[in-house]
């Protein structure tokens, strides 16, 4: 019971993964992202459809990069190069998102695919509870582990990483030391766009492989508010996602079992569950130091003072 | 000797603002090159222009003699030219060893934390800096953060170095071992442009020196050609330096009393250990040695105090916070001005009235009253001769001794019973600087008292009744400064006498 429990958590939690991952990125280099739900959509979408007319699962994950990395470009050219507002160009990007694949997913409503399979991992498979959750899944998820180790690595132990979360820091001080500011910022805008892309891909790719409009159904904005949660941390974002992907899970099987509560207070509980974690950790952080990049939301003009 | 490079008729302004109307000058190779000016002529934007940050409205710069355009400071890195920013360019979340290793030229993209430390730490030791290079920059003194600027800087194999203002937040030992550097750098063939308000230092290390006023080039002199009254008088040019007096002998009355205060720092380690002081009504009080800094943040509020008892006109108020010790009359002009002595997105004007706001000569009803406040920044603007922008615009884009200008007048503008002066003309020009000292004369006169807390000798020397010595936060002894000599205060700071 518990396993499966466990199995339903990390499937439920992985696509927010993946988002919060790829929002983390962005935020890192000091550009607030809200268009993670159409960012999300438009992976959903672009990666059924690719593995829908090629029949190849690695090309719809592929596309949704491509795809969320395009789209995300968008944002990152109009907050990084010409300075515009983040809050609102992020607004505009989900806006966006969830029109575009309204309408251009009207051809494949009803199709259906071979989505991703289950590989057990040899050994690990065996261990006892947690061996089936976490080593009886498909590729993406796997990947979704080695994504998590990278992203710290990356800022942690690489220059590009420590120059990076210095861009988002404070700008200048990068500027000053002769990193161009607006290459790695937009670099990190797209690129952060594009596993947000990989996230929406794995509902559409994995948990149901298929595409419904919408389907992304406010998981992209639990992303955002989870960056805040896992305070920048990718390590953090795993936790908060399956935080958010257990209560789906269980509410989802107190549904199966028939309790009285309507189905749609159930339906509420994730969100409001990592609402109020949200709200106690940053009533937490505040006391202490805050991890939040110093500049973020703020654009860089090398000609103005700060 | 061949130039290293020239700036020919560099022009740069900004909305409503000429900062650089039209310089040239050149600097040689192995020379140490001097600007001086005041708060506001421009010396910090032509650098900026000078190392690719602004660029200029027109005008051109010639590196050994060949044309050259930097976009971005990128290119002036290229090609060997390093600057330490008067605002700091460091990531205070980040730790020391973080923000040095952004700057250190060849740090593979995989790097080993530990080579690259002991590559830093033996840069450090050479200096003879006790720097924690895990700890985070919020955390250090901005005296340790300008060495981290510096430490940045020198690690860099750069042909051209630009320092300004480095010696405006050092002591006089800092910054003599700072020149010992420079010296070096300078026989190893490297130029160095400097930038000072301090006169001594000037005098004492610069081969030439090139004086700036109001976004022009005046002249350049030769070393040997210059004095520091001529320097003087060329910066300040027409305008006059305020004359003032020292107040006549103050009363007996006691305004505020320490007693026995003691204060720990971050570390655990005392900064004020039973530490006892008297301060009389009218009385303009010096503070040299070190803990200075926490005795103003004591006085203030801003840290907390261990034991001990601050009185002020008889009433307790130690564990009041800022706000009431204001009321009980202590302003504060802080140390670290760009952090916490303005709000850099409001206006100058609005900058002028954030402790009086309330008051009723700057509202309507509940409105607040435009032209009053224009008023009242009109008068500071012409009191403290403040250079600022056009009206409404954001006082961060103030040059530096012009934002400590704003804060300073604001901190003036209520007439406090005590003020608390930490370090009040770092930064200035000569002429504000002695703005600064008339006021407080001034204020003197009618009755307010002054802790002033310096590093400069000559400036206590100046204008202070009394100076007070503390070594390892306790307190010396009172020094006169017109029959004691700098050697035995100099003793007492080294904790060897007591007077
Ligand atoms: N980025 C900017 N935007 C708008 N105005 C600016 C900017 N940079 C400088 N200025 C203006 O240019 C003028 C010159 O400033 P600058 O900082 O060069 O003076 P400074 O000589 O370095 O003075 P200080 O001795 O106080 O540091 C000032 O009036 C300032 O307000
Ligand atoms: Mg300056």
């Amino acid at each position: 019971m518990l396993e499966i429990l466990l199995d339903a958590t990390v499937r439920a939690g992985t696509p927010i993964l993946f988002a919060t991952l790829g929002a983390i990125i962005n935020e890192r280099a000091g550009i607030i992202n809200l268009g993670i739900e159409g960012l999300m959509l438009i992976g959903a979408l672009s990666g059924f459809a690719a593995t829908f007319a090629s029949g190849s699962l690695l090309l719809g994950v592929l596309a949704a990069f491509v795809a969320a990395f395009i789209a995300g470009s968008i944002h990152a050219l109009i907050t990084v190069q010409l300075r515009g507002n983040q809050i609102v160009s992020g607004l505009a990007l989900t806006m966006f998102g969830i029109g575009i694949t309204a309408l251009f997913g009207r051809g494949v409503v009803g199709q259906t695919i071979d989505g991703f399979e289950r590989h057990a991992v040899p050994l690990l498979a065996q261990l006892p509870l947690v061996g089936k959750a976490f080593f009886n899944q498909d590729w993406l998820i796997y990947f979704s582990f080695l994504l998590v180790a990278l992203i710290w690595f990356f800022f942690y132990r690489t220059r590009w990483g420590l120059e990076l979360r210095t861009i988002g820091e404070n700008p200048a001080a990068a500027d000053a030391c002769g990193i161009p500011v607006n290459r790695y910022r937009f670099l990190a805008v797209a690129c952060g766009s594009g596993f947000v892309g990989i996230g929406g891909a794995y509902l559409s790719l994995a948990s149901t492989p298929m595409w419904i409009e919408n389907m992304t159904a406010g998981r992209g904005w639990i992303a955002v508010a989870l960056v805040i949660f896992a305070s920048w941390s990718s390590f953090r974002a795993l936790f908060g996602a399956y935080l958010f992907g257990g209560i789906t899970a269980m509410q989802l099987r107190f549904q199966a079992m028939g309790t009285t509560v309507s189905a749609h207070i159930l339906q509420m509980l994730p969100y409001i569950f990592t609402i109020v974690v949200l709200v106690i950790s940053t009533i937490r952080l505040q006391k202490g130091a805050s991890q939040q990049p110093g500049n973020l939301g703020l654009p860089y003009d090398r000609e103005d003072r700060k | 000797m061949p130039d290293l490079l020239q700036l020919t008729h560099i022009r740069k302004t900004f909305p409503g603002v000429i900062a650089l109307d039209d310089v040239s000058f050149s600097i040689r190779a192995g020379e140490i090159h001097t600007l001086l000016g005041e708060n506001g002529a421009g010396k910090s934007t032509l650098m900026n222009v000078l190392t690719g940050f602004y660029a200029p409205d027109s005008g051109g710069l010639q590196l050994d003699g060949q044309p050259v355009r930097f976009a971005s400071p990128r290119d002036s890195l290229a090609l060997g030219i390093g600057m330490v920013h008067q605002h700091f360019m460091l990531v205070p979340a980040h730790s020391v060893l973080e923000n040095i290793m952004i700057a250190l030229q060849g740090v593979p993209l995989l790097f080993s934390r530990r080579q690259q430390r002991a590559r830093i730490e033996q840069t450090i030791e050479e200096f003879g800096l006790d720097l924690d290079l895990n700890a985070p920059v919020w955390k250090l003194s901005i005296g340790a953060q300008q060495w981290i600027e510096l430490i940045k800087l020198l690690l860099r194999d750069c042909r051209l170095l630009i320092l300004d203002e480095p010696t405006a937040v050092l002591t006089p030992q800092e910054a003599a071992k700072l020149f010992q550097v420079l010296l070096r750098l300078k026989q190893q063939g490297k130029c160095i442009i400097f930038i000072s308000h301090k006169m001594r230092e000037v005098m004492e290390i610069s081969d030439r020196v090139t004086i700036l006023k109001k976004g022009r080039s005046v002249t350049t002199l030769e070393k040997g050609e210059f004095d520091q009254k001529k320097l003087a008088g060329l910066m300040i040019g027409g305008d006059r330096i305020p004359e003032w007096q020292k107040s006549l002998p103050f009363s007996e009355e006691i305004v505020l009393e320490i007693e026995n205060l003691s204060v720990r720092n971050d570390r655990g380690l005392a900064d004020l250990d039973n530490f006892s002081l008297r301060l009389q009504k009218g009385e303009i009080l010096g503070i040299a040695g070190n803990g200075q800094k926490a005795l103003a943040e004591a006085l203030t509020g801003l840290t907390r105090v261990e034991s001990g008892r601050v009185l002020a006109a008889g009433e307790d108020i130690t564990r009041s916070c800022a706000r009431s010790s204001y009321i009980a009359g202590i302003a504060h002009i802080p140390e670290d001005r760009k952090a916490i002595g303005i709000v850099p997105d409001l206006s100058l004007d609005e900058n002028l009235i954030l402790k009086n706001f309330r008051a009723k000569c700057f509202r309507n009803g509940v409105f607040q009253s435009r032209s009053a406040i224009r008023d009242n920044a009109e008068e500071k603007i012409g009191q403290f001769a403040i250079k600022a922008g056009p009206p409404g615009s954001p006082v961060r884009l103030l040059s530096g001794g012009n934002i400590q200008k704003v804060i300073i007048a604001r901190e003036l503008s209520e007439q406090p019973a005590v003020l608390v002066a930490l370090y009040p003309t770092r930064g200035l020009d000569i002429g504000s600087a002695e703005y600064v000292h008339k006021v407080i004369a001034d204020g003197a006169s009618n009755g307010m008292s002054t802790i002033l807390i310096s590093e400069d000798l000559d400036e206590l020397y100046k204008i202070c009744d009394r100076i007070a010595v503390i070594f390892r936060g306790r307190l010396i002894g009172y020094a006169d400064p017109t029959s004691s000599s700098r050697a035995e205060i100099g003793l007492m700071m080294s904790g060897e006498v007591s007077a």
